[in-house]
Parts: C-alpha cells; sequence; structure tokens
C-alpha cells in the first residue's frame, strides 16, 4: 500500500497528546473501583448462579457491602475472609455474603497477608481457566484459519438465541467470517447480566453466559465442518463492561465491542463509572487476547461526517493511548470508523476514501473496524445495496481489516437471512474484483484525497490539544465528541463507583496489571 | 382502475424474493413457484435460486399480479401543513402565539436509534432545513433514546411544553405500535392529552399515528420546517 503523504511529526504529537489526555483519566481510574469490578472478580473466582428472581449472587453479594460503605476494601478482602471463617468453596463464601447472618464489618481477624494467602490458590484457579480459554481460542484458530481480510461481519438479531445460532450457521455457510450477536436493546443500562439461556430480547437477544456457550458451540462445529474458524463478538459495553469481558473470555469470544464512549455518549452512563469500567474490562481483554472494537463510527450518526470527520481520528488517538494502558496490544485494538458522508455531496467517495486511508496508515497494525452507511439509507434497498458496494470497493482498496457488511434493508428492520447472504454475495464479489488495488494506487500530492486527508489530520491535532489541555471529562462535559453533552457526574451509573481505600484488596487486578 | 406496470401498461408484472427453509433443489424451485402461485400470481419466473446457507433457498421472482386497484376510492389523511419557512415560523409564534413554544422530543421504549429525532430537533436540522433548536421562538428538548413513556410525560410537564414529539425507528414484532399507543393512553389518564403529541419514524404515516391517538403522524423525508409549521399552526387553531 502507497502512503498518503501526510506530516508525520503531526502523527507523533497526536499520541503525544493523546498520551497526555489518557494519563488524566487514570488519575481517576487508579484510584477508585466499581461494582462491576467487584462482580468480576467474584465471577472470577468462579461465583456463579442468580436468584428466584434472576438476581444474580454477584449482584447480591457486592450490593451488601456497597451499601454498608465496605466496598472501598474491595470485595476480596470479605471473600478471603469468608475463607478463614471456614466457607470450603468461593460459592459457598459468596453466598454468605450476600446472605450471611451479618455483614462482616472488617474489623480484628486475620491479617491482610493471610487474606491474601488464602485467596492465592483461587487466584491461581481463576488465571488457569482463563488462559485455558485463551489457549484453546488460539489452537482452534491456527488449526481452521481465518480468512483474509476484510474479514466479513454480519450481525444477528433475532431475539431468539436458537434462531440467532440457526442463522449464525446460514451466515457462515454463505462466506460470514465474523458473526455478531447484536444484544437486546437498553441491556447496557441494566446492572446486572441476565442469566441462562434466552428466547425473547426486542432489537437483539440478551448477553448471558449460556448464550455467549450456545453460539460458540454451534460456531465451532460449523467451523469445523466449513474448514474455516469463525469468529464470535458481544458486547462488552454499558454497566456491566467488566463482566461481561470475563464471561467473553471464558467462553472464547473473538471480539467484543468495548468503548466507554459510546456508553457516555449514546447511553447516558456516567462517564467516571464507565471508564474505570473499561480499564479493568481491558486487563481482562488484554490477558485472553481479544480483540476490541471501538465504536468512533456512531460519532458520524448524530454529527456530520465531514465537518466532524476529526473528532474520529481524535478519538481512536485516546481510545489507543488508554487501551495500551490497559495492557493492549496493538493487534488488538480494532479502532472503529464509518462510511456515512452525506451521499448527495460531490466527490463524497473521495472523502471517504481520504478518511478510510487516513486511519489505516495512522493505525498500521491494528485491526481496524470499518461500518458501513446507515445514516442516509432509508428504505430504498436498491439504492442501498449499490452504497454498499462502494463502501466495499472503499474496503478493500484502503485494506480495512474488519468490515461490518452494509444491508441494503438498513433501517427497515434487524437484518433477514437473504438481507445477509446478498450483503456477503455482493462483499465477496467486490474483494475478489479488487482485491489487489490497493497495491496500484498513488495518491495525487495536489488532489483532493491527499488535502482532506491532511486537513483531518490538522483538525484532530488541534482538538487532541484542547482535550489534554481540559482534560477528558471537561471535553465530554462539553459536547466535544458527537456533539453531545455528558457531565462528569451525570448519567447512570455514579452510585456505583467507590474510591479505594488504603486497604484496598483485588488480587485479580494484580495479576492483571503484572504486579504479582 | 390501475395496475401494476412493468414493461406494458397494465402488464401486472410484479418483482418479489423471499426465503424457503430448504436446500436449493429443483424441488425447492418448484416450491416457490407454487408459493406465488398461492399469493394468487400468474406467469411465475424464479429468476434465481440462490443457496442462503446449506438449509435455505433464497429466491428472487418475477410474476403477472391481475388485480386492480381502484384508485378514485381512495382516501389517505394527509397531515395538512401552511407552507412556512424558518423566518415565517418565527414570525407566526411571535405575533401570534406571542410567547415560545416549547416541544419536547424522545425516542421511547427500548429504541435507541436517535437519527430521526436528531434530525427535527438537532441544531443541524436534515437537508438543510434547520432544526428545531435553532428556531429563536422555540424551545426544543431532546430527551434522546430509550425514554420511559412516563418519564417523558413528567418532563414534559415540568417544561410545559406545547407539543411532545416521539420517534420510533427500530423495533421488532410491531414493538413500536404498542408502546405510542400505551403513551397517548398514560396522557389521558394523566391529563395531559390537551398537548399536541405528533409521531414520527420510517414505518410512520399520517393514518397510523391518528388511529394510535396522535395529533399527526410524519413518515421519512420529513423535514423540520414541516413539523415547526403544523405545531405553530396547530396551536393557533386552538
Amino acid at each position: 500500500m502507497y502512503p498518503l503523504p501526510i506530516d508525520s511529526k503531526l502523527v507523533d504529537e497526536c499520541r503525544a497528546r493523546a498520551s497526555q489526555v489518557a494519563d488524566g483519566v487514570h488519575r481517576f481510574i487508579d484510584l477508585h473501583t466499581t461494582v462491576s469490578i467487584e462482580r468480576t472478580v467474584l465471577r472470577a473466582y468462579g461465583v456463579d448462579g442468580a436468584d428466584a428472581e434472576g438476581v444474580p449472587l454477584v449482584n447480591t453479594s457486592v450490593d451488601r457491602y456497597l451499601k454498608s460503605d465496605l466496598l472501598s476494601r474491595g470485595i476480596a478482602t470479605f471473600l478471603g475472609r469468608a475463607l478463614l471463617r471456614g466457607a470450603k468453596t468461593m460459592q459457598e463464601a459468596a453466598e454468605e455474603l450476600a446472605y450471611g447472618a451479618a455483614v462482616d464489618s472488617g474489623e480484628s481477624g486475620p491479617s491482610a497477608a493471610e487474606i491474601v494467602g488464602a485467596l492465592a490458590p483461587h487466584t491461581e484457579a481463576a488465571f488457569a481457566k482463563l488462559d485455558g480459554a485463551k489457549k484453546k481460542r488460539e489452537e482452534d484458530r491456527e488449526r481452521l484459519g481465518v480468512g483474509r481480510t476484510p474479514w466479513k461481519y454480519v450481525i444477528v438479531a433475532t431475539g431468539n438465541i436458537y434462531d440467532d445460532a440457526e442463522q449464525a450457521r446460514a451466515a457462515a455457510q454463505v462466506g460470514a467470517d465474523i458473526i455478531a450477536v447484536i444484544r437486546s436493546t437498553a441491556q447496557s443500562l441494566i446492572d446486572y447480566v441476565p442469566y441462562g439461556a434466552t428466547t425473547e430480547g426486542y432489537g437483539g437477544t440478551w448477553a448471558t453466559q449460556e448464550n455467549f456457550r450456545i453460539v460458540r458451540a454451534a460456531l465451532d462445529e460449523e467451523g469445523a465442518r466449513l474448514g474455516r474458524y469463525l469468529q464470535q463478538v458481544n458486547y462488552s459495553s454499558g454497566l456491566c463492561m467488566p463482566e461481561i469481558a470475563y464471561l467473553a473470555a471464558v467462553e472464547r469470544l473473538d471480539m467484543v465491542l468495548n468503548d466507554a464512549m459510546y456508553g457516555i455518549l449514546f447511553r447516558d452512563i456516567n462517564p467516571r463509572r464507565t471508564l474505570c469500567d473499561q480499564y479493568f474490562s481491558r486487563r481482562m481483554i488484554a490477558r485472553s487476547g481479544i480483540v476490541i472494537n471501538t465504536g468512533e463510527d456512531n460519532y458520524l450518526t448524530t454529527a456530520d461526517a465531514v465537518e466532524k470527520a476529526h473528532t474520529v481520528v481524535t478519538s481512536q488517538f485516546i481510545n489507543e493511548a488508554l487501551g495500551r494502558r490497559a495492557g493492549l496490544r496493538y493487534e488488538q485494538l480494532g479502532l472503529g470508523h464509518a462510511f456515512e458522508i452525506d451521499k448527495s455531496i460531490e466527490d463524497s467517495l473521495l472523502l471517504e476514501i481520504a478518511q478510510a486511508q487516513l486511519v489505516r496508515q495512522l493505525f498500521p497494525r491494528h485491526p481496524i473496524k470499518w461500518m458501513p452507511a446507515t445514516k442516509h439509507k432509508a428504505g430504498d434497498i436498491f439504492w442501498s445495496h449499490r452504497v454498499d458496494g462502494l463502501y466495499d470497493l472503499v474496503g478493500v482498496a484502503t485494506e480495512q481489516s474488519i468490515e461490518l457488511l452494509g444491508m441494503m434493508t438498513e433501517s427497515i428492520h434487524t437484518p433477514l437471512l437473504q438481507d445477509r447472504f446478498c450483503a456477503i454475495k455482493g462483499a465477496d464479489y467486490v474483494f475478489t474484483a479488487a482485491r489487489h488495488l490497493a497495491d496500484e494506487i498513488r495518491w495525487n500530492p495536489e488532489g483532493k484525497i491527499v488535502a482532506r486527508a491532511r486537513q483531518v489530520l490538522a483538525d484532530a491535532h488541534q482538538q487532541l490539544g484542547e482535550v489534554a489541555a481540559e482534560g477528558m471529562f471537561s471535553a465530554v462535559a462539553r459536547g466535544a465528541f458527537a456533539d453531545v453533552k455528558r457531565p462528569e457526574t451525570g448519567g447512570r451509573g455514579l452510585a456505583g463507583v467507590v474510591e479505594r481505600g488504603p486497604d484496598y484488596l483485588n488480587p485479580i487486578l494484580d495479576v492483571l496489571e503484572g504486579k504479582s | 382502475m390501475i395496475r401494476a406496470y412493468g414493461d406494458r401498461k397494465d402488464d401486472g408484472r410484479v418483482q418479489l424474493s423471499f426465503t424457503l427453509p430448504v436446500a436449493v433443489s429443483g424441488r425447492a424451485k418448484e416450491a416457490a413457484r407454487l408459493f406465488c402461485e398461492a399469493l394468487g400470481l400468474k406467469d411465475v419466473a424464479v429468476a434465481t435460486v440462490e443457496s442462503a446457507g446449506s438449509e435455505f433457498s433464497f429466491f428472487v421472482v418475477y410474476a403477472r399480479a391481475d388485480v386492480a386497484i381502484d384508485f378514485s376510492k381512495i382516501v389517505v389523511p394527509e397531515v395538512v401543513v401552511p407552507e412556512w419557512d424558518f423566518k415565517e415560523i418565527n414570525k407566526v409564534i411571535e405575533k401570534k402565539i406571542g410567547r415560545k413554544v416549547v416541544v419536547v422530543g424522545a425516542c421511547t421504549g427500548s429504541d435507541a436509534h436517535t437519527v430521526g429525532i436528531d434530525a427535527i430537533l438537532n441544531m443541524k436540522g436534515y437537508a438543510g432545513d434547520k432544526g428545531l433548536e435553532a428556531y429563536p421562538w422555540i424551545d426544543a428538548y431532546n430527551l434522546g433514546a430509550q425514554v420511559d413513556n412516563a418519564a417523558l410525560l413528567t418532563r414534559a410537564k415540568e417544561l410545559s411544553a406545547d407539543a411532545i414529539l416521539v420517534s420510533q425507528i427500530m423495533t421488532q414484532r410491531d414493538l413500536h405500535i404498542e408502546n405510542s399507543r400505551q403513551l397517548v393512553d398514560l396522557a389521558h389518564k394523566q391529563g395531559q392529552r390537551k398537548m399536541l403529541f405528533l409521531l414520527g419514524g420510517p414505518r410512520i404515516d399520517h393514518k397510523l399515528a391518528r388511529e394510535l391517538g396522535f395529533d399527526a403522524g410524519f413518515g421519512p423525508g420529513t423535514r423540520p420546517s414541516q413539523v415547526a409549521s403544523f405545531i405553530v399552526d396547530a396551536l393557533i387553531k386552538k
């Protein structure tokens, strides 16, 4: 691929500024924990199950210690103390935290070292499980092989996990590489992970551990039959971001959508809460080898894709910096962007090419996640299908990595079986027909594409300067992204953020951070 | 009387596509043909049979439909809106209402797609037509996505809203219809039905909106000035 002539000094400065932004965010993150982080600790220790009303045990345990103002010590402290008092298993210890006659005040009793000692074998078992799942995934990918990029990514969203599995198989049979099960609308706003297999959802299917297993099993079986590894995707986002990251890790998902900014801007989740959650989830994801997909594409559904193109790049640099601080490799950072420019604009395709090539070049090792047109599509499926043809062409010509295929029925309904078929068949044609187009392209240094790419980079550079100066929380409150304003103390989930005490204990995080 | 028109007047040519849950085969193709005949279509030509999975066949079909529709008998209620532009709307509010018009909008229920409500309310607007936030004589509040019906009514009461705008975009199994109906029912119960209720979305039209108890319905391609004109006109008529 021939690069666009852009100023590499400017790119270096963008990274330095993004790094400053990430440092600012970490000054908050490193001093806090959240209810969902603590629930993930319990899950990692093997705590499972839900009560008759469907409330997971991890919620009942953590909420009780939150209400008693004890969570600043970390739920692991109380779990360890329950073990030392005689609980035989982690499950039993967690049940005691949830339902025991009295809340453990944490006073007197064993020393911190004794608690850590009691937890140590369980911590080891937790990581043996996580690492075992990673190993299994890597072996399967190696044995069966993943297809060439751009990977063809399609969504299923029936609401019924068994229909999803069936549709996932059908999509794989006609050439899909990646299957994402869209979550039931508004799951991001519920502060617990539902339990068991589900057959009724709205606009998608509930993300549960059992549902992950059902789709994984279907894809494993179908992949073995087709001789091709099939990748599974779900959402580590919303109020249960870290818990889903853990469940995705142990159930061998390949990718998760993971971006605090999406929750903040589009779901009104509290910025402090979700940035803390994101850090812990990314630590878990880094360990498990999962690829994240970030959600910058969404900015362009509310803000204008021409005027605000630079906000995507700004956010990608910040996401990279935050991801790196959580231990993610570049190869795990599927930064997002989209083909959302108004289709009635003359040369809109040139602007799209400029953006796609710029992003590809700024993030060369990253599995870039490229999203199709949605905003300017309406009910004319034939026109939409042609839009998707151009989208596919730009995708292959600029060597995007993960391509979520556009649906001709976008804005009409969630994809039908035949919509996915038509999208995959169309993409196969374009990818085959233009397979080596990228090698043939030389950019006109005085042309519109180069000028546009330089402009977007310059604007992102300036915006990163502003965000670095004022800090991420302030920038988000001001509406710097997606034209949406979210104050630091507004939104859902703030009550679940707790300042870590001097005696905060989290052996799972310690291992994830490489401290023990 | 009108018939579908493809190549020659009244030839009744239609195209359709669908999937049957069987593997591609001669029998599958015959099943598709019989399926179309059962729909009342004639001269069924299955243009293609594609394998959309090992157990699924996708068909594109051309056929003749002999049905004719008496166009003269069709009555569809359409929203009658004065053709005012941005400046005229502000002027009319200033002169005839004499205070700012308060509009509250939201995507309700489980719908997370704000594209429609944003196009109407956000400053930028849609297709070069400024959104309601840009009107000096309109106070527009965009409550965003996934707003509960009760919360929407509470907020509208707090703001003394003149009009409520509801957007419903992506839904499954006609959830948008039930949810919209519930909003109006709740407004009646709470004595808030004197406000104007407007419904918008790609699968919404004026007729459906009226049936659900709304004052007006707006489909795809609606410009913000049309919505503003309707609200202002209706308020003056009241």
